[in-house]
This record gives structure tokens, C-alpha cells and sequence, in this order.
């Protein structure tokens, strides 16, 4: 009996020894889950999460102070994959904090507009190009369509046009799954697509 | 790459080798051989796509209304510095329009419209015949601008890949002349008739790049072509150009298939022919060069084979790049009455257009018409049961079943890792899937799904690098104009001291007086 | 004038092999084995079959129906008549007809809808129904008939049926008298009570190789497994590594010890080793699919079949063996990935 007790605990000590030794050996070093929760935002820089930006956003969800459904243009791509990494259910996006739409980037109507630097200021990443009194205009592959600068300019002259893709960079569509087999696959045993 | 690897590739088709997987097809090329290349007559109108190599569309160099003569340039790269689309006739400029650009997608693009004068009238050829004697690099300029791209139909223009080989320095030049897709037989053709242009073009590229030797391959059942060339090899005098001949498995006319039956050795991943020292063209693409260099004339027009069960005269014509397809198959005696699908390119390869208004453009090898009967599947899709037939077949040794599951699963890491972008897109996978599951559909969508996820990725960190430069001058402007109102107070606050103290002094001074007077 | 057609993704030319094509040859080539075992031990097999058939059927209905899946489609693939047939074919030939029923509930509901359908179990759905037939009832799974031409009582065909649906023996014969121990029981019985293996060949049941009858089946077996292999229904690595592997573990333990070893071969022409070999762990659903992969689970199942008939509780183990390289399949897949083009 004794015997029994003895070598049962010598075991466990032994086992438990080594489970500890092995969880400092072959620890992961992984990114803080700020981090990684920024890199899945689409840092629009929008505010729309009610957030001053990606950043402040991620840090707010990681201190659990926001939901993961605030952030309209990372839409339910970006929610489903919030919920994968933090390992919670997914939830439809929040409409107050506005709908997920087609990527768009803002136009300036250079004739009407009077060279203010308001939304120059306005942008938060630097992809307006202007200077008081002079012509502004947009660097169109810099643009995340954030609609910051809409609500600055004083005098409208700014449009948010939706790219269409041309041929250059058109995608291949999903293919349509057939009534019965391929809908087995895809979307019985995991959730729905997103697609 | 190891020395033993480079003496190996020098050892160019000494003995053939096999490739994994592969599929023995029905060529169905005859139909299409048994009258001669015919010409087309000029239609009311070309549609030139400035769409029309690899990448972006080039850039209209034209205006409405211009005049302009037969090989004008018509539209360039500005951005590339090559490639150029030519004028397919003399005529006027009558418009610069969206329309459809025979693209996989179905899009338009932009068009430069032609109405030909009928006069056909070629600008001033500025002709080299005397290219032996001319500095290579003269020769690749000549090639970059007469608009040659690969005609094979991956129309990657080759005047990249010239250059790329003087770069790396290659030793043979691999003339591509085995059409592996069945029903296409331009290439043949244009070998049984024009082989001497050919030759001339593999010597003139040979010339180009440097190399020693070429090796035109062809395949096994391609007697007439192989008789052809052999003449005109013969006739030149030549001793450094060989023909092979290698058994007709799908798809070996795919480069890197064909360069490891010639050599034994796989083009490594995300590299180049060009890694081992060889150059691969097709055999089109060196007659065009011939006329490119020997006559001065840009790239216009190529052979085009029109057939399938769908077509009442099958045949191949001479075609000039914006050549409605529909005028081509009128010349071809029509459609039957049956014809359900129009292909551009091969039965494995090619990808069906949605109508015959679209024009003929470079990378067009072939125009395929099938019936319902050709293309009803006998059975609809079904589960995956995994019969690993896929896998035996593919030439590029990848598993497409368990590709499938994960880009259905959306499971993308693991789809490259599995290697999704090794695939070739050749479709043997497709035809042998006993559950007709549409592989390639899925394996195209995959890839354009992870490239855009990479653009969003790369778009998204060029947003937070700059929203954060942005914050931290932000925050830098701030910090200045905090220090500047310190200072200001503080100087401020000095100059209140010296005040009082000078007030201090006046007091004290007009006390002193007070107590005077 | 212009003309607007319908597209549609390459290939243009639709694959000619079908799922029912592929279910279809697998049955023909069942087909020389069927009719081998119907002359050997007469008709009751093709009652278990007809009655196993008519299970699946009923279940694969009912779970496509449950499932919402299209019936025709399903229904028309022949995936379940397969499974009932390779299941019937290992059913003792008198066994009762609710052994089929249970065997084709678990094979059909539990083994392949519950995990997803076609394509989608991950053990092979006859060999799980086979494992809980043979498990659940022992006594009713050992009652085999010996061959005709040596039975001492013959049974006639109403005589079958009504012991197929009654459970119980015509007058006068009891189960004694009709059934006789296989090859590989008499083999097992023999050495565990300390008797030699030449001795239990005494026995009439054994042929020149395996059991009288039973290696005529298996040769017929083998042949339509050629004939599969010929039209590239099955590769060769399988069946080849499998009864390979038995020959060679067979022989090291014959020579070791051939006093209580049988001949190679005698593994190789009883029980289910070719029938296994051809039909059951080529199964491409519940097998590997790499070509390596393919080589180690033809090895794992031969060498547990072996392991199993050697030292385990049971006469024959392919079945077993069969499910536990199903388990390891994924896994061995993960590790025999292929080298790609170029890497």
C-alpha cells in the first residue's frame, strides 16, 4: 500500500517535473495579443469602432473594454478572424457602427476645391497631397477610403468612388458548388463562407 | 545550382526523360490540317485590345480621326519601356472604346477601332538583313519593338525574357513546337509551311541571347513538320540546330514539362528556364522574330486554327490581331447547328467567351467551337471520394484533392504550403476526377484569392506604417509647440521680473526724490 | 451578326469516369469470387448479399432523406451496394437476416452519414459494420458451413431461407451437424491446445493451400482484383504490400517455428486476405492516397492481419486491421506528401 502511494507520487513528481521542464524548453514566443489583433484590423484608420484609430481599437478589445464586431471595412472577414484567434463566437458586425461596403477611394473634385489643408489634416495616413491655397489631390493607391476627409471639406468637392476591377486585376470567382457534393465540404461541417 | 545540375542541362534532349502524371488525349488535329493556312479578307472594322501581353494594358498612342498606316504603332508601355501593338491594316482611327477584349473575365477593355482603307499599306519596313553581322542588343531592341510576345498563349513578352537570358547567360535555346492540346494545330501547320522562317528565327535569337545551339521539339506524329524543318535546316547549313521528336503525353508543350523530358531536370520553384541556361519559345514566336528583324515588320497577325465539332469547315488561317472572331468563322463556313460553346485556346487550357464579337489578340492560338454533346458531363459533381487519380496525373506532383478540400475550407497558408502556386492550371486533374469536381475552377479562385489577401496585407501595412509616421509627427509638432511655450512663458516671466524689478527701482527712485525734496 | 454563347470553366472536355462507373466495375469484379462461392458453399450467400443490399438501400434513403441530400444522385452512385456486398461477403452464409440489418445500420447510418457521407467516413463502412456483427455476436458469426461437397448434411434452398429468417435449423438438424470450423479456426484450435499445424491440415476442410473452396474464392478474387487494376480502378501498391508483407512475416515465422506456423501461403488463400487485399483496403475514401502512403498502409494491414490471426482473439483480423490503418491513414498522408514539381 505504502509501496503504492509512494511510487504514484514519485511518478507524479517526476511526470509533473518534466511537463514543467518542457513547458520553458518549448515555449512559443508569440506576438502580445495586441499585435496580432492589430494585424488582423484593416487599418483603414476610419474611427468608425467609435476608436481614434487600429491601434487604440485592438488595444481596447484585448483590455475586453470593446466587441469585435466595430469594425465596418475589416467587415465579417475581419470578425470571423477575431473570433478565430481569441477564440470566442462570432457575431454579426454592429450597425452602429455603420455597414461593410465595397472598398472605395476618395476623389477630389480639383475645380471646386479651394485649397483649405482641411482635409489635409484630416487624413490619417497622409494620402492627401495639398497646401494652402493650392490644388489638393488624392495619392489614390495610399487612400483606405476611410471617409475622414468627407465631413472636412467645406465645400464638398470630395467623392468616395468605388474602384470596379478592370482586367488587370480582376479575380477569379468561387466556383458554384454543386447542389450536393461540394456543399458537403465546404460549408456542413464549417460554418457558412463568408464569400 | 550544383555544377553537375549545369552539365546536366547542357545535355539538351541527348536522351529523353518522362514527367510525373500526364494524359494521353485524342489529338483531333487533322480536321484542321488538311487544307492549307488561308488569309482572312479585311474586316469593316478591327478591334485592337491594348490589352495584349502579360500584365496592364499598354497606353493609346493614337487619337480618333488619325491616320495611320499598316504597322504604326497604335499603343505602348510607356511604364515597361516594351512591347508595343502595332496597326493591323492601313485606315483611320475611328474610336478608342471599351469593348469586349476576349479576356477570361468577360470584362471590356479598352479598343482602339480601325476602319481599314483597303489599301493596306505598310509604313516605311525598316528592314536588317544583315542581322548576322548586328550587335545583339540591337537585335532584342528590334524585338522589343515589334510587340513580341510569347504565342504559345502565356503571351509573356520576349523581349523580357531575352533580356533576362543575357542577364543570367544561357547555352540553348528551346524551340517549343509541341502542341500538346489537342485540336490546335497552328504551330504545326505554320512548321509544314513556313519552316524556313522558323529556322531563320531560332538563328536570329540564338544570335540575340548568346546561346550555341538550338533544339526545335516537336512531336512524335508530326512527320510533315518534321520533314519540313529538316529541309530547311539542311538548306542553311546549319549544325547547331536539332530537331527531336517526343511522344505526344499531355502537357508536355508546357516549358517546364517539355524541359524536363529534354533535360531531366525541374525548373525550380519560382524560377527560370533560364536558372538552368536554357531559353524556351515557341516556334511562332521565332518567325515572328524572323520577320521582325529580316523584314522590319511589327507583330500583326498570327496563324490561328478555327475548329472543333462546331465548325462546318475546320481549317487554320492567317488572322490580324482585332480580327472579329465572328469573321473568322464565317470564313470557316460558319457554325453547325449544334455549337454550344466558343473556346479561345485548347479543350484543357482555354477559357470560354461569352460571344463572337470578341477580337482576335495576340495570345489567340486557337478558336474552338464545341457542341453540347462535346462538353455535357455525364454525371453531375460529386463528393470527393478520393480515388488519388488527380494526384497520379499531375504534372507538377501536387495533390489536388487535398488542395481542394482547403481552399474550399479557405485553410490559405495550407494551400500554399501544398503548393498552389506550383499548379499549372492544365486541367489533367479536372479530366480524370471521377466525382467531376471542377479542380482548376477551384485552384484559379484560390490563387487570386491569396494574391488579393496579399495586396489587402500589404496595403493594410503600408496604412498603419503611415497612420503611425503620421501620429508620431504628430505628437513631434505638439512636443515643439509645448517646448516653444515654455519658453515663451519662461521669457515671459523673465521679462514680468525685469518689469517689476524696474518698477521697483522707479518706486524706490521717486521715494528717494520724495524724501529729497 | 453577332452570336452570344454560355461559358464555363476549362477543361472543356467533362471527365468520362463516373463515381457509379468506378462502384459498378468494383462489383463486376466481385462478380468471378460471387459465383466461386455460391458453387463451393451454395446458394446462402447470395440471400445474405440480396439481404444486405436491401439494408443499405433502405438505410441510404433514409439518411439522404434526413441529410436533405438528392436522392437519384446518391442513390444512383451504387457506393452503399458495394459497401453491402463486401459486408455480405464476410457474413457467415447462414446467419441470420437481422445480422445483416444491424451490420448495414452501422455501416450506412453510423460509418458513413454520421461522418458526412460519401467520401467523407473515415473507416471503411462495411469492415465497421462487419467489426460490430462480429463483435456483438460471436456465436452467430462463427457458424460456417463447410463445403458443399464434403457436408455431411446439405441444405436445400426453402431450408436456407427459412434458417436465414427463422433463426433456427430445419427439423432434425442442428447447428452441429451443419457447421463446420474454417480453416484458420481449426488452425487456431489446433495450436492453442498444443496440437502441430500439419496435424489440423488433417482436417477435410484444408485444400492444397488454404481451405477447400475458400482458395479457389480467393483465386477468383485475385482475378477480378486484376481485372481492377487493369482498368485502374485500385493501384497495385495496396494489394501487393499487403499480402506481400503476410507472405514475408508469414515465411520468417514458418521457418522460426513451423510447428505452430502455417505455410505462407495458407495465410494468403484463407479468411478474407485477398478479398482484403483487393476489395476492402483499397478503398480510396478510408485509405491513404499518396503512393507512398499507399506502401505503408498495405504493410500496416498485412502486418496486423497477421499479428491478429497469430496472437489475437479472433481467427481472422483483416477487418480489424483494415479499421486501424483507416485511423492511421490521415497521418501517414501527412508524412508521404510528394515532393512537388521544382522544390
Amino acid at each position: 500500500m505504502l509501496a503504492a502511494i509512494l511510487s504514484i507520487t514519485f511518478l507524479g513528481g517526476l511526470f509533473g517535473l518534466g511537463l514543467g521542464w518542457a513547458a520553458r524548453r518549448f515555449q512559443v514566443e508569440s506576438d502580445p495579443v495586441i499585435d496580432q489583433i492589430d494585424a488582423i484590423l484593416p487599418q483603414t484608420q476610419c474611427g468608425q469602432c467609435n476608436y481614434p484609430g487600429c491601434r487604440p481599437y485592438a488595444e481596447a478589445i484585448a483590455n475586453g473594454e470593446a466587441d469585435i464586431n466595430q469594425c465596418p471595412p475589416g467587415g465579417e472577414t475581419g470578425i470571423k478572424a477575431l473570433a478565430d484567434l481569441l477564440g470566442i463566437e462570432s457575431m454579426p458586425l454592429n450597425p452602429e457602427n455603420g455597414e461593410e461596403q465595397a472598398k472605395a477611394v476618395a476623389v477630389i473634385d480639383e475645380l471646386a476645391c479651394i485649397g483649405c489643408v482641411l482635409c489635409v489634416h484630416a487624413c490619417p495616413v497622409d494620402a492627401i497631397l495639398g497646401a494652402s491655397k493650392q490644388m489638393h489631390t488624392v495619392i489614390e493607391s495610399e487612400c483606405t477610403g476611410c471617409d475622414l476627409c468627407l465631413p472636412a471639406c467645406p465645400v464638398d468637392c470630395i467623392d468616395m468612388v468605388v474602384r470596379y476591377p478592370d482586367a488587370g486585376d480582376w479575380r477569379w470567382s468561387k466556383p458554384q458548388p454543386a447542389v450536393s457534393g461540394a456543399a458537403l465540404m465546404g460549408d456542413e461541417i464549417l460554418p457558412a463562407s463568408h464569400h | 545550382m550544383h555544377i553537375d545540375q549545369a552539365e546536366q542541362a547542357r545535355n539538351v534532349a541527348e536522351q529523353l526523360h518522362h514527367f510525373h502524371g500526364g494524359l494521353r488525349l485524342h489529338h483531333n488535329k487533322k480536321i484542321s490540317c488538311e487544307t492549307p493556312v488561308a488569309s482572312t479578307p479585311l474586316p469593316e472594322h478591327f478591334f485592337v485590345p491594348l490589352l495584349q501581353q502579360y500584365g496592364k494594358e499598354a497606353e493609346a498612342t493614337v487619337v480618333v480621326g488619325q491616320k495611320i498606316l499598316k504597322g504604326d504603332e497604335i499603343g505602348c508601355f510607356a511604364h515597361l519601356g516594351s512591347g508595343c501593338v502595332h496597326a493591323p491594316s492601313s485606315g483611320v482611327v475611328k474610336a478608342v472604346v471599351r469593348r469586349p477584349i476576349s479576356h477570361p473575365s468577360g470584362t471590356d477593355g479598352w479598343c482602339i477601332v480601325i476602319e481599314p482603307d483597303g489599301l493596306d499599306q505598310w509604313k516605311e519596313l525598316e528592314s536588317l538583313t544583315d542581322w548576322p553581322d548586328a550587335d545583339p542588343a540591337l537585335l532584342r531592341q528590334k524585338i522589343r519593338n515589334s510587340g513580341i510576345v510569347g504565342l504559345g498563349g502565356a503571351v509573356f513578352p520576349t523581349a523580357f525574357k531575352t533580356d533576362e537570358a543575357i542577364k543570367r547567360g544561357i547555352h540553348t535555346l528551346i524551340l517549343n513546337g509541341s502542341e500538346c492540346e489537342p485540336y490546335i494545330s497552328c504551330d504545326e501547320m505554320l512548321m509544314r509551311e513556313q519552316p524556313d522562317s522558323i529556322i531563320l528565327g531560332a538563328r536570329i535569337l540564338q544570335q540575340a541571347v548568346g546561346a550555341t545551339r538550338t533544339v526545335i521539339v516537336i512531336e512524335e506524329q508530326m512527320g510533315a513538320a518534321n520533314h519540313a524543318l529538316k529541309q530547311a535546316v539542311k538548306s542553311t547549313g546549319d549544325n547547331d540546330i536539332e530537331i527531336v521528336r517526343v511522344t505526344a503525353i499531355y502537357p508536355e508543350g508546357g516549358e517546364k514539362q517539355l524541359i524536363q523530358v529534354l533535360t531531366g531536370l525541374e525548373v525550380p520553384a519560382g524560377g527560370r528556364p533560364s536558372n538552368l541556361g536554357l531559353l524556351c519559345q515557341n516556334v511562332a514566336t521565332a518567325s515572328a522574330v524572323a520577320q521582325a528583324v529580316v523584314e522590319g515588320k511589327p507583330l500583326i497577325d498570327r496563324i490561328i486554327t478555327i475548329t472543333g465539332n462546331g465548325i462546318t469547315r475546320p481549317r487554320n488561317l492567317v488572322a490580324r490581331i482585332g480580327t472579329p472572331i465572328a469573321d473568322l468563322v464565317e470564313r470557316c463556313g460558319g457554325y453547325t447547328k449544334d455549337a454550344a460553346r466558343l473556346v479561345l485556346g485548347g479543350p484543357m487550357m482555354g477559357y470560354a467567351l461569352n460571344s463572337d464579337d470578341n477580337p482576335v489578340i495576340k495570345a489567340a492560338n486557337c478558336i474552338l467551337a464545341l457542341t453540347q454533346l462535346d462538353i455535357q458531363p455525364p454525371q453531375a459533381e460529386m463528393p470527393c471520394i478520393r480515388c488519388g487519380e488527380c494526384a497520379r496525373v499531375c504534372p507538377a506532383v501536387l495533390l489536388p484533392q487535398q488542395l481542394d478540400w482547403l481552399i474550399r475550407n479557405e485553410q490559405w497558408i495550407d494551400a500554399e504550403d501544398c503548393g498552389l502556386f506550383d499548379c499549372i492550371e492544365c486541367g489533367c486533374c479536372d479530366f480524370v476526377c471521377p466525382s467531376h469536381i471542377p479542380l482548376v475552377e477551384w485552384f484559379r479562385f484560390g490563387k487570386s484569392e491569396l494574391r488579393s489577401l496579399a495586396v489587402e496585407r500589404n496595403q493594410a501595412k503600408t496604412a498603419k506604417h503611415r497612420h503611425e509616421a503620421r501620429d508620431a509627427r504628430l505628437l513631434r509638432i505638439k512636443q515643439e509647440r509645448r517646448q516653444r511655450m515654455k519658453e515663451k512663458k519662461r521669457a515671459f516671466k523673465d521679462d514680468a521680473e525685469k518689469q517689476k524689478k524696474l518698477t521697483e527701482a522707479i518706486s524706490r527712485a521717486r521715494a528717494r526724490q520724495g524724501r529729497n525734496e | 451578326m453577332i452570336r452570344n454563347f454560355d461559358t464555363g470553366a476549362a477543361p472543356h472536355f467533362p471527365a468520362q469516369s463516373t463515381v457509379a462507373g468506378v462502384m459498378q466495375q468494383v462489383l463486376y469484379a466481385l462478380l468471378p469470387g460471387i459465383i466461386a462461392y455460391t458453387w463451393f458453399f451454395g446458394p446462402a450467400i447470395l440471400i445474405q448479399i440480396l439481404l444486405a443490399v436491401i439494408f443499405a438501400l433502405l438505410f441510404e434513403t433514409l439518411m439522404l432523406k434526413a441529410r436533405k441530400q438528392p436522392l437519384k444522385q446518391f442513390l444512383g452512385d451504387w457506393s452503399a451496394v458495394v459497401t453491402a456486398v463486401l459486408f455480405a461477403l464476410c457474413l457467415p452464409p447462414l446467419a441470420p437476416w437481422w445480422v445483416a440489418l444491424v451490420g448495414m445500420l452501422f455501416a450506412i447510418v453510423v460509418a458513413k452519414h454520421l461522418y458526412g457521407g460519401l467520401g467523407q467516413n473515415m473507416f471503411n463502412p462495411a469492415m465497421v459494420g462487419y467489426g460490430v456483427v462480429l463483435i456483438s455476436f460471436p456465436q452467430v458469426m462463427a457458424l460456417w458451413m463447410p463445403p458443399t461437397s464434403i457436408a455431411s448434411h446439405s441444405l436445400a434452398i426453402g431450408d436456407v431461407f427459412s434458417t436465414v429468417f427463422t433463426g433456427k435449423l430445419p427439423l432434425g438438424l442442428t447447428w452441429d451437424m451443419v457447421s463446420e470450423a474454417t480453416p484458420l479456426d481449426a488452425i487456431r484450435s489446433s495450436v492453442s491446445s498444443g496440437h502441430m499445424v500439419s496435424e489440423a491440415r488433417q482436417s477435410p476442410v484444408f485444400g492444397d493451400f488454404g481451405g477447400l473452396g475458400w482458395e479457389w474464392i480467393a483465386n477468383l478474387y485475385a482475378l477480378g482484383g486484376f481485372w481492377l487494376l487493369w482498368r485502374r480502378i485500385i493501384s497495385w501498391h495496396v494489394p501487393v504490400m499487403m499480402i506481400g508483407s503476410v507472405v514475408a512475416l508469414g515465411l520468417i515465422a514458418y521457418l522460426i517455428d513451423p510447428g505452430s506456423n502455417p505455410v505462407p501461403l495458407q495465410h494468403v488463400f484463407s479468411g478474407a486476405l485477398v478479398l482484403g487485399a483487393f476489395f476492402i483496403a483499397t478503398d480510396p475514401v478510408s485509405g491513404c492516397t499518396s503512393t507512398r502512403g499507399r506502401l505503408i498502409f498495405g504493410v500496416g494491414v498485412g502486418i496486423i492481419t497477421l499479428s491478429i490471426r497469430r496472437w489475437g482473439g479472433y481467427p481472422d483480423g483483416v477487418a480489424f486491421a483494415v479499421l486501424l490503418m483507416n485511423m492511421a491513414a490521415p497521418l501517414i498522408d501527412r508524412y508521404t506528401r510528394p515532393r512537388i514539381f521544382g522544390h
